[in-house]
């Protein structure tokens, strides 16, 4: 192939739109169908992972087991880890990446425009296999998100294989994706375009492509290794034939410590787009967000054992990692900083990104915080697997990844459907969100630093309260995300929302405002310059 | 309008990308065998792996209590006991102690036996020269045995540790060990 | 005991409380009852203040510019977009804090994982849904005829709530065992944590002793506890169905008692093994294995193969109605079963008396519509061993 690209090659694509009906989606190869593909197939699975919450957070509501038996209970926990994890928060990012990547770097498209359509349809197949697993003998996996051997090994049901499966698709799809989205930033850029002009949301997307390629493929050798053990008589996890079951979660956490910043770095991105637009100024210290979001990235790999602290590491590995964890406190507090000091002096109003991205700061520093205490070692044996943890790690993925997504969708919706939304509605959804996400998982930092463990069924009488107010939060919580599709449909489809102008925002900057609202159907075919 | 530029095609990068990804799956593999180089070389999970047997002195000032344990993994109903609970040695003294196992059902059965060391940091010192978990152990129904183990303290044991712990967790591993005859046998 | 409360979450618990009438609401982690506890509570409070109080200033300056900042108050927003002075600081201000918490942070863990010199060794052992204890040794004798499981003693039904029915609970329903582990105050313990099936992990709060039970490995940790009490963990690693139903009860007495209990041990099990015996030798009448059958048959058994026997196909299957525990030819069978397991069923030979096997087996072949009339003899329990 010839090192030059004739951008002309693209303009007979100009002058027809999208191909009607289902084969629109179907075989579509264009950067924006598959944005809102990846983007309303994530919110579908956040409904779904959303309703398993909802059956754990039921049955949790007050003392004894009312609603579900345990194994059941084991099945919804497992189920809703893994949908919100693979099917909800990854796609979503996906998604944002494949609306704004290449109108935000001036490409007509993504690089690999039929491996994206392939890594989008690939989804929908892996979450039905994993999905029907519930209507199988046995159920669906019971052995938590982490499936850790040799549970989900020796002792796994049946449906185990199905899930096995589906990992693997969804390995693919993510590695396919990420692979997308390094081609297309390393080779697409519009002249003038450099690395360090990128908007960051591009930035921290490229970081976490990376991520991507090195870990998925990490996890995809996990489950192959519990296939064979299970299957064909190895011993990878089972220490009768010479293995060890605490390996797998060597082999697990490599590859998910990388993935919690899978699910976070995009979001930095987002609020580092979001809170400058709206303070009217420039984001304060582009460069070192950039090393900040390199540096959590590198040290990523190097902290997965504090996961690991209770199985008996020597003290030496201890110390390592302790101290290690500790140090990504550093970057990310850079981070919180510089979006701070953006604020600062700025001229800011509120619309509804920049509550869900300041709000987002705000809860994600609080889930940093019980980070840096779940990081001290002699600390987490009393914390480690109780709902403090839990706490932990939702404050960072739903204010985190989730408002990061919301936020995103509001401040990015004009551009792309053409209409603006209400911001009387989408106000109420952030306050309302805001309260019930609260009233969901702070309670659980209490709950949890008294001694309540993680993945039970039921609970002593002192946690009552704790959990009667969490479950109150959750199915509040989960009424807000209705009203979030009810705003949506009827920015989108309702008729009435007013028509949004290019610039849609008065302090926004960057490639993609420069674009019509709605973005056209083929952008930049004429590449832009950018000085 | 064209841009020149010496950036790989989109399908080379994709095609490094890829080999990227695959080499990550194959260090996923690759993680075992470096896993346990790591486990021998810093002791980390107790699996004693040592078989060196020992020339050299035997260091008389010191005593060092070692402990022996027997239990079943829930596949096996082996009566299974060490004869000895616990010896004090020197280090660099070789020592056999014995255990007892006996199959009390009505067929023949495999069992292996797993060794862990506690603290996990011991398991580097503790030598074995012989040991029944080395090999799968066949007991024929209602057979007993009296299995030995031969073992020395390294004398570079470090100083803070007086105490190991020699723990032998038995498996059941006849449907295994009757695959392996039959495809043998094949 | 002194139980400390989180203060500054006094306000948040009236406030939100009022239904939590009765027992006090425990906000905070405990202090604990061991010296590695209150250094775990100590640091666990340092990270506390040091997290508050940074996010006082971060949040404080960020409120400050959402007040004073907005458009409506500072129309003209400033351009500056770097400051490399301020930048350096806020970078080495987080290092130093974070040295200051790793200092104590190391010194802690250090001490937590000196198992040296203990005064006694107990093997602690999970399995599917149950712990096993058993004392190696103290005080350089040996202990080892002492070992025995500890389950959950609350009744299923005290739980199982499911239609609607409300049962009255105490508020330690789910840290109830049978037999709780008896160790003495004032010295070093060992414990040597290992698992016969999964991973489980053995955790007492007023220790902050975690430890995770990996089947194949012994993982060391110990405790010396300082006052005389009751102490109540949990299961804290997922291990199954009954997770949340696998409780620690620890139970500390002084040195002295602690000899007592040793002693009585002995003799209850001499008299529990001399009444064994007695009981292999007799032949029991159909109500009276009935009866004892179903107490076994609840505490043990129900759990999977449910009160009724309809059990959880395909992992837990029904024993209503099923062949081996209706066929008189598959008595053996059925005997064996419970003896010495298989798959998912663990062997309870070592666990159960013959009269107790003779009894939940005579029980299984006639409960639940099963009505085969099969009265099982501890005598041929014995025989089948």
């Amino acid at each position: 192939m010839s090192a030059v690209i004739h951008e002309h090659d693209h303009h007979h694509d100009d002058h027809h739109g999208p191909a009607k009906g289902l084969t629109r989606w179907l075989y579509t190869t264009n950067h924006k169908d598959i944005g809102s593909l990846y983007l309303w197939f994530a919110f579908t699975m956040f409904l779904i992972g959303g309703l398993f919450a909802l059956v754990i957070r039921a049955e949790l509501f007050i003392p004894g087991l009312q609603l579900v038996k345990p194994e059941f209970f084991n099945q919804m926990t497992t189920l809703h880890g893994l949908v919100m994890v693979f099917g909800a928060v990854m796609p979503a990012f996906t998604g944002l990446a494949n609306w704004l990547i290449p109108m935000m770097i001036g490409a007509p498209d993504m690089a690999l425009p039929r491996m994206n359509n392939w890594s989008f349809w690939i989804l929908p197949v892996a979450f039905g296999m994993l999905l029907s697993s519930l209507f199988m003998d046995g159920g669906a996996p019971n052995f938590g998100w982490t499936f850790y051997a040799p549970l989900s090994t020796k002792f796994g049901p049946p449906s185990t294989d199905y899930f096995i499966f589906g990992v693997h698709l969804m390995g693919i799809s993510s590695i396919m994706g990420a692979i997308n989205v390094i081609v297309t930033v390393m080779n697409m850029r519009a002249p003038g375009m450099t690395y360090m002009k990128m908007p960051l949301f591009v930035w921290t997307w490229l970081i976490t492509a990376f991520l991507l390629i090195m870990v998925m493929p990490v996890l995809a050798g996990a489950v192959t290794m519990m296939l064979t053990d299970r299957h064909f008589g190895t011993s990878f996890f089972d220490a009768a034939g010479g293995g060890d079951p605490v390996m797998f979660q060597h082999v697990f956490w490599f590859f998910g410590h990388p993935e919690v910043y899978i699910m976070i770095l995009p979001s930095f991105g987002i609020a580092s787009a979001i809170i400058p637009t709206f303070a009217r100024k420039p984001l304060f210290g582009y460069a070192s967000m950039v090393y900040a979001t390199a540096s959590i990235a590198g040290l990523s790999f190097i902290v997965w054992a504090h996961h690991m602290f209770t199985t008996g590491m020597p003290l030496a590995g201890e110390l390592f990692f302790m101290i290690c964890t500790m140090l990504i406190a550093v970057p990310t507090g850079v981070k919180v900083f510089n979006w701070v000091a953006t604020m600062w002096q700025g001229s800011m109003t509120f619309e509804a990104p920049m509550l869900f991205a300041i709000a987002f700061v705000i809860l994600f520093t609080i889930g940093g915080f019980s980070g840096i205490m779940l990081a001290l070692a002699p600390a987490d044996f009393q914390y480690h697997d109780t709902y403090f943890v839990v706490a932990h790690f939702h404050y960072v993925l739903f204010p985190g990844a989730i408002f990061g997504t919301i936020a995103a969708v509001y401040y990015w919706l004009p551009k792309w459907c053409g209409r603006m939304y209400s911001e009387k509605l989408a106000k109420i959804h952030f306050w309302w969100s805001i309260i019930a996400v609260n009233l969901t998982f702070f309670p659980m930092h209490f709950s949890g630093l008294a001694g309540m463990q993680r993945r039970v069924p039921d609970y002593a009488i002192q946690f009552a309260d704790f959990n009667m107010l969490s479950s109150i939060g959750a199915f509040g919580l989960g009424i807000g995300q209705l009203f979030f599709f009810y705003i949506l449909w009827k920015t989108i489809w309702g008729g009435k929302a007013p028509k949004a102008t290019a610039q849609v925002w008065e302090g926004a900057e960057g490639l993609e405002w420069t674009l019509p609202s709605p973005a056209p159907y083929h952008s930049f075919t004429e590449p832009p310059v950018v000085k | 309008m064209s841009r020149t530029t010496t950036r790989p095609t989109n399908a080379q990068l994709a095609g490094k990308l890829s080999v990227a990804a695959l080499l990550m799956f194959g260090f996923g593999f690759a993680m075992v065998p470096l896993y346990d180089v790591f486990c021998e070389a810093l002791g980390i999970n107790g699996k004693p792996t040592g078989r060196l047997a020992y020339a050299g002195e035997v260091d008389r000032s010191r005593t060092v209590t070692v402990q022996f344990l027997a239990m079943n993994d829930r596949s096996m109903d082996w009566q299974f006991q060490p004869l000895v609970k616990a010896v004090k040695v020197h280090p660099g003294e070789p020592t056999t102690v014995k255990f007892y196992a006996k199959n009390p059902r009505g067929m023949d059965m495999v069992g292996q036996a797993v060794p862990s060391v506690a603290p996990g940091e011991g398991a580097l010192y503790l030598q074995k020269t012989e040991c029944f978990c080395f090999n799968q152990q066949t007991l024929k129904a209602g057979e007993s045995i009296e299995m030995p183990v031969r073992f020395h303290v390294d004398p570079a044991l470090p100083e803070h540790i007086h105490t190991l712990t020699l723990s032998y967790t038995l498996y059941n591993v006849t449907d295994k060990a009757q695959v392996a005859a039959k495809v043998a046998a094949q | 005991m002194s139980k400390q409360w989180y203060k500054s979450g006094a306000w948040l618990a009236a406030m939100l409380f009022s239904a939590g009438a009765g027992a006090e609401t425990q906000f905070n982690m405990t202090p604990g009852v061991t010296d590695n506890a209150h250094r775990a509570y100590d640091l666990h409070m340092a990270a506390v203040w040091i997290c508050g109080i940074i996010g006082a200033v971060v949040f404080g300056a960020m409120f400050y510019s959402i007040v004073k900042h907005r458009k409506s108050v500072h129309p003209k927003p400033a351009h500056f977009h770097e400051n490399t002075l301020v930048e350096i600081v806020w970078t080495v201000i987080p290092v130093l804090i974070l040295l200051g918490l790793a200092i104590p942070a190391v010194k802690t863990l250090v001490a937590m994982e000196d198992t040296r010199d203990a005064d006694m060794t107990v093997m602690v052992t999970g399995s599917q849904w149950k712990w096993h204890y058993k004392y190696v040794d103290a005080d350089g004798k040996d202990l080892s005829d002492i070992g025995f499981y500890s389950l959950l003693s609350t009744p299923r039904d005290t739980f199982e709530n499911y239609g609607g029915k409300t049962t009255e609970k105490s508020e330690t329903y789910l840290k109830e065992v049978d037999k709780p582990l008896v160790i003495p105050t004032g010295k070093k313990v060992r414990f040597l944590v290992t698992s016969e099936d999964v991973i489980h992990s053995w955790w007492v709060p007023a220790f902050a002793v975690k430890k995770d039970a990996v089947p194949g490995f012994i993982n060391e940790t110990w405790t010396k506890v300082n006052e005389a009490g009751v102490y109540r963990g949990v299961c804290a690693e997922l291990c199954g169905k009954d997770h949340g139903f696998m409780p620690v009860v620890v139970k500390a007495v002084s040195p002295e008692e602690f000899q007592t209990w040793v002693a009585d041990t002995r003799t209850a099990m001499a008299e529990a093994k001399k009444a064994a015996e007695a009981d292999v030798d007799r032949v029991w009448a159909m109500d009276e294995l009935m009866k004892k059958g179903e107490e076994v048959y609840l505490k043990n058994c129900s759990a999977c193969h449910q009160a009724t026997g309809a059990g959880m196909p395909p992992t837990f299957p029904a024993l209503a109605g099923s062949k081996i525990a209706t066929d008189k030819a598959q008595i053996p069978d059925h005997i064996g079963r419970v003896l010495k397991g298989k798959g998912a069923m663990p062997a309870f030979g070592a666990m159960l008396s013959d009269m107790e096997i003779a009894a939940v087996i005579t029980y299984e072949r006639n409960a639940f519509g099963n009505k085969t009339g099969d009265a099982v003899q501890p005598k041929d329990v014995k025989a089948a061993r």
